[in-house]
C-alpha cells in the first residue's frame, strides 16, 4: 500500500503535463486600443481599435470551429475565398485643415473593397454575392453595389496584408455615398466584437452618443498576417476600428475640458477578459514648447513617444489589464483640460431638430476697432414633405433675422440721469455706465428659396399631348367626313364691300 | 346648274358616310387591338388543370416486404405453396385533402441455403452479423424472416425481433391458418418498422386541421434540402470561468457518423462558436432549499429571444439553421438548474425548442472552485454533452422512438444514433411532406395567378411549374412502386421548382394601376376621338333608318 501511493502520485505527475499539453494554446488573441487625440480646433478625437487575430486557414478547413473570430466572417472568408476585405461606413467628413492628419480616413458612406483568391473563377458574381451577404450582415444598402459602380483599380488599393501576386483582376472597388450610416449599423458591428458591449473599451460605444459627432466612422479590414518571424504560415486579422470626432460646441458646450463620461456618457469599469492587450492611449504632445497645453487625470503611469504621421508624438499610456488602473476609484474616467487660460469669448450652439426645434447660436465677441466681422453660416437646402409646402412655395421661406445687441462707447460721457424725472424715450434700456450705450440691431430677414417640385408635371405632359393628338385627329376627321359645298357669294364678302366703298370715294368703278 | 350639284353633293355626302365608316372600322380593326396587345401582360400559358387535380391526388405508400420461411416455420404442406404474393393495403386516416394509403407488397418465398445457415446459429447477433456481409437492402423494402416456434435464435418468451438493419424476425407456428397468423405478425411488425399513422401525421403538421393532430405531436424540422448544425458555447462569465470544449473532436466522433447515416436526407454543414457574455433572458430563481438556481418551465420560452440575437444569421447558405446551446452559467447564478412542469429537476438539464435547436445547461463543478483564483479552467466533458445534443438532434428531425408490438425484442441502436429503418420513416415522412408542400404551394400559386389578372407569367416560370407537377406525379408513381429513394428525390425537386415558381422575382413586377388613374390617363385622348366617330355612326344609324322606312311608305 506504501509503495502504491507514491506509484499512483508518479502516474499523475506523469499524466499532469501531458493533459495540458494536449489543449491547444489559445490560437487566437484579442487586442484593443483606445487613441484619444485632442484636436488643434478644440474638438476630440477617438479612434478605437479592436484587433482579433486567429492562427488558422480559413479556406483549409471543411468543419469550422470559432471562438473569438466571428463566425459571421469568417465562413464569408471561406465560402467566398476572401483574401482581403475593407468595408468602411463613415458619416462626415475628417477635415484635415483644422483636426490634422488622421490615422485612417475614409470617403463619407459606405465604402468596400475586397480581394479575391486566384482559385476563384467568377469574381464579379462573388463580388456581388459578397455584397449582399454583407448588406445583411450590417444592415447596410450595400446590395446597391453592381457593376455600375464597381472598379477595378490597377494600381491604386494594393493589398495591405500578406500577398504573393497582386493580379488586379482579383480586386473589386465599391463607394456608396449616399450611405448612411446610423445606430443600425452600429449594432451589427458591435456584436462581432468578443466582449460585445459588456467589458473593456467597448462599454464606451454607446450609439447614442457616438452619432451626436462631427465625424463617425466604423470599419472592417480583414487581412491575412505572418503567423510568425519565419512566415511559414498565414493568420487572419480582423481589426475594427471605429473613429468619432466630438464637437467642442455640441458635445462639450463650448468648453474644452473633456472627459470620458462628457464625450461617452460611460467609464471605464473593467477590462475585457478575453484581450491580452487593452489600452487607452492619450494624446499629450506639446506643440507649444511651454510645458502647459494639457494636463490628464489620473496622472498617466507610462507615456510612450514615437513618430507617428511624421511628427514626433508622445501618448500618457493608461493599460486596464494592470490593476492599478482601475483599482483605485472602481472605474477610469480620464480626464483632459487645457491649461492655457479659455480663450475671450462665449459661443453656445443648439442644433436644430427637424420639425422640431430652430437652431440657435449665440456668440460672444469682443470686436476690435474698424473692423469688419463676418459670421457666415452654411445651411442645406432640403425636400420639404409635400404637405408641407405653403400654398405659394416659389415664394420661398423666411429664416429669421439675426439679432446683434452691443454696448457701444459713447463719445461723450452722459451724466447719470434719473429715470422718472427724463425723458421716456431716454430709459427704454438701463444704462449700464456713463461711457457706453446699449443697442439692439436687427438684421434683414432671409428669404431662402427651397426646391420645390412640379407636383402636377407627369399629367400635365399627358394631357398636353392628348390634347394635341386629339386636336389634330379632330381636324382630320373633319375634313375628311364633312361634305364641303362652294357657296356661290351673294353680294361678296367684307373685304369686297370695303373696296367697293372706296372705289365709290374714288369715283372708280365698283367691282 | 343644280343637277349637277345636287348630285356632287350627294356624292359627297356619300363619301363621307364612308369616311366615317372607314374611321369607325380602322379603330375597331385595327386600333382596338393594338391598344389591347400593348398594354397586355405576358402570361404564359399554367396547368391549371393538372395543378387542380394534385388537389385530390391519391398517394400509394409501397412497402416491399420479403418473407422468408425457413424449413419448420410452416407447415410442410404449407411449404409447398411458395413463392406467392401477398398485398395488404389499408387508408391511413388524416383530416387532409391527400388520401394516403399504405400497401404492404408482402413476397413469400422460402429460405436459400446460407440463410438457413445463418438463422440456426446460436445468437441473433451471430444471424445479423452473417446477413450484413451481402449488399445492402434498398431503401424503403423489409426483409422478415420466419424461424421456426421453437427455435433457440430468440428468447422464448419473445415472439419478434426488430434490427437496426431492414431485417426482423418472426416466430412461426404450425397451424392450419399458419399464413393468416404469420401474416398478422409480420403486419405487425413492418407497421412498426415503416409507416404510421403519427409519423405522417406529424410530418404533415404544417398541412393538417389544428385541432386533432398538432397540439399533442411534437413539429418537427421542415423538409429541405440542407441543414446547419451550429453548436455555440455561451459563457455569460468570462471572469469567473474559462471554458474550454473540443468541438472539433466531439463532431467528428459522435456527429459525423450520425449525420453520414443522415446523407440521403440533406447536406449538412457543422459548425461551432464560442460566445462571451451572451446571457439568458431570464433570471434565475434562487431555491434556498437546495441553495441552486432554477429555471421553471413556463420561463423556458423566454430564454431564447435574447441569445438569439447574439447567434448570428449563418452568413454563407440559405438553408434552416439547427442551434445546440451549451450554457455555463455564470459565477452568481450556479449551479443552475431546469425544472419540468412539476418543479422536479430535469435529468440532463437541457430542452428543446421544435425547429430551433436545444440548450443545455452545464453547471461548474463546484469543487473547481476551491482553492483556485479565478478564472476557474472549465474543462466540458463533451461525451455528456454530445449525448444530450444527439438526441435533441433525433428528436428535432422526428426521428420518435417506434411503438413496438407486445413481446418483440428490440436491438439496441447502432454506433451512427440510427437504425436504417428509422432512416427509410424519415424519408417517407420527408417525401410525403413534401409533396404536400409542392402541392399547397402549387394550388396557392395558381389560385394567386387566376385571382390577380395583372401578374406577368414569364416562361421560366411556367416552366418550374411544369416541372414541379411533374416531380409531384413521378414522386408518386415512385411511391407506389415502392422506390423510396428515386421518389424522395422527386419530391426534392418538386419542393425546389415550386418554390422558386412561387418566389420568383418576376412576379412580384405586378403593373397595378388604379381604375380612376387609369381613366384619367385615357379620358383626355379617347374621349376627343371616339365622340365624333360615335357621333357620325348614331346620324349614319339614323339615316339609314329613315331610308329603309321611306320606302315602306311608298309601298
Amino acid at each position: 500500500m506504501a509503495a502504491a501511493a507514491p506509484l499512483s502520485l508518479l502516474v499523475l505527475l506523469l499524466l499532469g503535463p501531458g493533459v495540458w499539453g494536449q489543449t491547444d494554446p489559445p490560437r487566437d488573441s484579442l487586442r484593443e486600443e483606445l487613441v484619444i487625440t485632442p484636436l488643434p480646433s478644440g474638438d476630440v478625437a477617438a479612434t478605437f481599435q479592436f484587433r482579433t487575430r486567429w492562427d488558422s486557414e480559413l479556406q483549409r478547413e471543411e468543419v469550422s470551429h470559432y471562438r473569438l473570430f466571428p463566425k459571421a466572417l469568417g465562413q464569408l472568408i471561406s465560402k467566398y475565398s476572401l483574401r482581403e476585405l475593407h468595408l468602411s461606413l463613415t458619416q462626415g467628413f475628417w477635415r484635415t485643415r483644422y483636426w490634422g492628419t488622421p490615422f485612417l480616413q475614409a470617403p463619407s458612406g459606405a465604402e468596400l473593397w475586397a480581394w479575391f483568391q486566384d482559385t476563384v473563377t467568377d469574381v464579379d458574381k462573388s463580388w456581388k454575392e459578397l455584397s449582399n451577404v454583407l448588406s445583411g450582415i450590417f444592415c447596410a444598402s450595400l446590395n446597391f453595389i453592381d457593376s455600375t459602380n464597381t472598379v477595378t483599380p490597377s494600381a491604386s488599393f494594393k493589398p495591405l496584408g500578406l500577398a504573393n501576386g497582386t493580379d488586379h483582376s482579383f480586386l473589386r472597388y465599391a463607394v456608396l455615398p449616399r450611405e448612411v450610416v446610423c445606430t443600425e449599423n452600429l449594432t451589427p458591428w458591435k456584436k462581432l466584437l468578443p466582449c460585445s458591449s459588456k467589458a473593456g473599451l467597448s462599454v464606451l460605444l454607446k450609439a447614442d452618443r457616438l452619432f451626436h459627432t462631427s465625424y463617425h466612422s466604423q470599419a472592417v479590414h480583414i487581412r491575412p498576417v505572418c503567423r510568425d518571424a519565419r512566415c511559414a504560415s498565414i493568420s487572419w486579422e480582423l481589426r475594427q476600428t471605429l473613429s468619432v470626432v466630438f464637437d467642442a460646441f455640441v458635445t462639450g458646450q463650448g468648453k474644452q475640458d473633456w472627459s470620458l463620461f462628457r464625450m461617452f456618457s460611460r467609464t471605464l469599469t473593467e477590462p475585457c477578459p478575453l484581450a491580452s492587450e487593452s489600452q487607452v492611449y492619450v494624446d499629450v504632445t506639446n506643440y507649444s514648447q511651454d510645458n502647459e497645453t494639457l494636463e490628464v487625470y489620473p496622472p498617466p503611469l507610462t507615456t510612450y513617444q514615437d513618430v507617428v504621421l511624421g511628427t514626433r508624438k508622445t501618448y500618457a499610456v493608461y493599460d486596464l489589464l494592470d490593476m492599478a488602473v482601475i483599482n483605485n476609484s472602481r472605474s477610469l474616467n480620464l480626464q483632459l483640460k487645457w491649461k492655457r487660460p479659455p480663450g475671450n469669448g462665449y459661443i453656445h450652439y443648439q442644433p436644430a431638430q427637424d420639425r422640431m426645434q430652430p437652431h440657435l447660436l449665440e456668440m460672444l465677441i469682443q470686436l476690435p476697432a474698424s473692423s469688419v466681422t463676418k459670421v457666415s453660416i452654411q445651411f442645406e437646402r432640403a425636400l420639404l414633405k409635400w404637405t408641407e409646402y405653403t400654398p405659394d412655395p416659389n415664394h420661398g421661406f423666411y429664416v429669421s433675422p439675426s439679432v446683434l445687441s452691443a454696448l457701444v462707447p459713447s463719445e461723450v460721457a452722459a451724466q447719470p440721469v434719473d429715470w422718472e424725472e427724463s425723458p421716456l424715450f431716454n430709459t427704454l434700456f438701463p444704462a449700464s455706465g456713463s461711457s457706453s450705450h446699449f443697442v439692439r440691431l436687427y438684421t434683414e430677414p432671409l428669404l431662402v428659396s427651397l426646391p420645390t417640385p412640379d407636383f402636377s408635371m407627369p399629367y400635365n405632359v399627358i394631357c398636353l399631348t392628348c390634347t394635341v393628338v386629339a386636336v389634330c385627329y379632330g381636324s382630320f376627321y373633319n375634313l375628311l367626313t364633312r361634305t364641303f359645298q362652294i357657296e356661290e357669294p351673294s353680294k361678296g364678302g367684307l373685304a369686297r364691300r370695303l373696296a367697293n366703298l372706296i372705289r365709290r370715294a374714288r369715283g372708280v368703278p365698283p367691282l | 346648274m343644280a343637277a349637277p350639284g345636287a348630285a356632287a353633293t350627294d356624292l359627297e355626302v356619300v363619301r363621307g358616310k364612308r369616311a366615317a365608316l372607314f374611321f369607325a372600322a380602322v379603330v375597331i380593326v385595327l386600333g382596338l387591338p393594338l391598344w389591347w396587345k400593348t398594354t397586355e401582360t405576358y402570361r404564359a400559358p399554367l396547368p391549371y388543370s393538372q395543378i387542380s387535380g394534385l388537389n385530390s391526388l391519391q398517394l400509394r405508400l409501397m412497402v416491399p416486404v420479403t418473407v422468408v420461411f425457413t424449413q419448420e416455420s410452416v407447415p410442410l404442406d404449407d411449404q409447398e405453396k411458395l413463392p406467392f404474393t401477398v398485398v395488404h393495403e389499408r387508408e391511413i386516416p388524416l383530416k387532409y385533402k391527400l388520401k394516403i394509403k399504405c400497401r404492404f407488397q408482402k413476397a413469400y418465398r422460402r429460405a436459400l441455403d446460407h440463410e438457413e445457415e445463418a438463422l440456426s446459429l446460436g445468437s441473433i447477433q451471430e444471424a445479423e452479423t452473417m446477413f450484413a456481409e451481402p449488399s445492402e437492402q434498398a431503401e424503403g423494402s423489409l426483409t422478415v424472416y420466419v424461424i421456426s416456434e421453437h427455435s433457440s435464435l430468440l428468447p422464448q418468451d419473445m415472439m419478434s425481433y426488430i434490427g437496426p438493419k431492414r431485417m426482423a424476425v418472426v416466430r412461426g407456428i404450425m397451424h392450419r391458418e399458419a399464413f393468416n397468423i404469420i401474416g398478422h405478425r409480420v403486419i405487425q411488425v413492418a407497421q412498426a418498422m415503416s409507416l404510421t399513422e403519427d409519423v405522417l401525421a406529424a410530418a404533415l403538421a404544417d398541412h393538417l386541421p389544428e385541432d386533432k393532430w398538432s397540439s399533442d405531436k411534437r413539429r418537427p424540422l421542415k423538409s429541405s434540402l440542407g441543414y446547419e448544425i451550429t453548436f455555440s458555447l455561451l459563457n455569460p462569465d468570462p471572469k469567473s470561468h474559462d471554458v474550454h470544449w473540443d468541438i472539433e473532436g466531439a463532431v467528428r466522433r459522435y456527429v459525423q457518423p450520425f449525420l453520414n447515416a443522415l446523407r440521403a436526407v440533406g447536406n449538412f454543414s457543422v459548425d461551432s462558436q464560442i460566445l462571451y457574455y451572451a446571457v439568458l433572458g431570464v433570471n434565475p430563481r434562487f431555491d434556498p432549499a437546495s441553495s441552486s438556481y432554477y429555471l421553471a418551465a413556463h420561463s423556458l420560452p423566454h430564454v431564447i429571444n435574447p441569445v438569439e440575437s447574439r447567434l448570428g444569421s449563418s452568413a454563407a447558405s440559405l438553408y434552416p439553421v439547427l442551434n445546440f446551446l451549451l450554457y455555463v452559467p455564470e459565477l452568481a447564478h450556479s449551479p443552475l438548474y431546469i425544472q419540468d412542469k412539476d418543479g422536479a429537476p430535469v435529468a440532463t438539464n437541457a430542452f428543446h425548442s421544435p425547429r430551433w435547436g436545444g440548450i443545455m445547461v452545464y453547471n461548474v463543478d463546484p469543487k473547481a472552485y476551491n482553492g483556485s483564483e479565478l478564472p476557474v479552467r472549465v474543462k466540458v466533458d463533451m461525451v455528456r454533452v454530445m449525448e444530450v445534443f444527439l438526441a435533441q438532434l433525433r428528436l428535432l428531425f422526428g426521428i420518435a422512438q417506434p411503438q413496438l408490438p407486445p413481446k418483440c425484442l428490440f436491438s439496441g441502436s447502432k454506433s451512427e444514433g440510427i437504425m436504417s429503418w428509422e432512416l427509410d420513416r424519415l424519408l417517407w415522412a420527408r417525401s410525403v411532406e413534401n409533396l404536400a408542400t409542392a402541392t399547397t404551394t402549387l394550388t396557392s400559386l395558381a389560385q394567386l395567378l387566376g385571382k390577380i389578372s395583372n401578374i406577368v407569367i414569364k416562361d421560366d416560370v411556367a416552366s418550374e411549374v411544369y416541372r414541379a407537377v411533374a416531380a409531384v406525379q413521378r414522386a408518386a408513381e415512385e411511391l407506389a412502386s415502392g422506390h423510396l429513394a428515386s421518389a424522395f428525390v422527386a419530391s426534392q425537386e418538386a419542393v425546389t421548382s415550386s418554390e422558386r415558381a412561387f418566389f420568383d422575382p418576376s412576379l412580384l413586377h405586378l403593373l397595378y394601376f388604379p381604375d380612376d388613374q387609369k381613366f384619367a390617363i385615357y379620358i383626355p385622348l379617347f374621349l376627343p376621338m371616339a365622340v365624333p366617330i360615335l357621333l357620325s355612326l348614331f346620324k349614319i344609324f339614323l339615316e339609314t333608318r329613315k331610308s329603309w322606312k321611306k320606302p315602306e311608305k311608298i309601298d
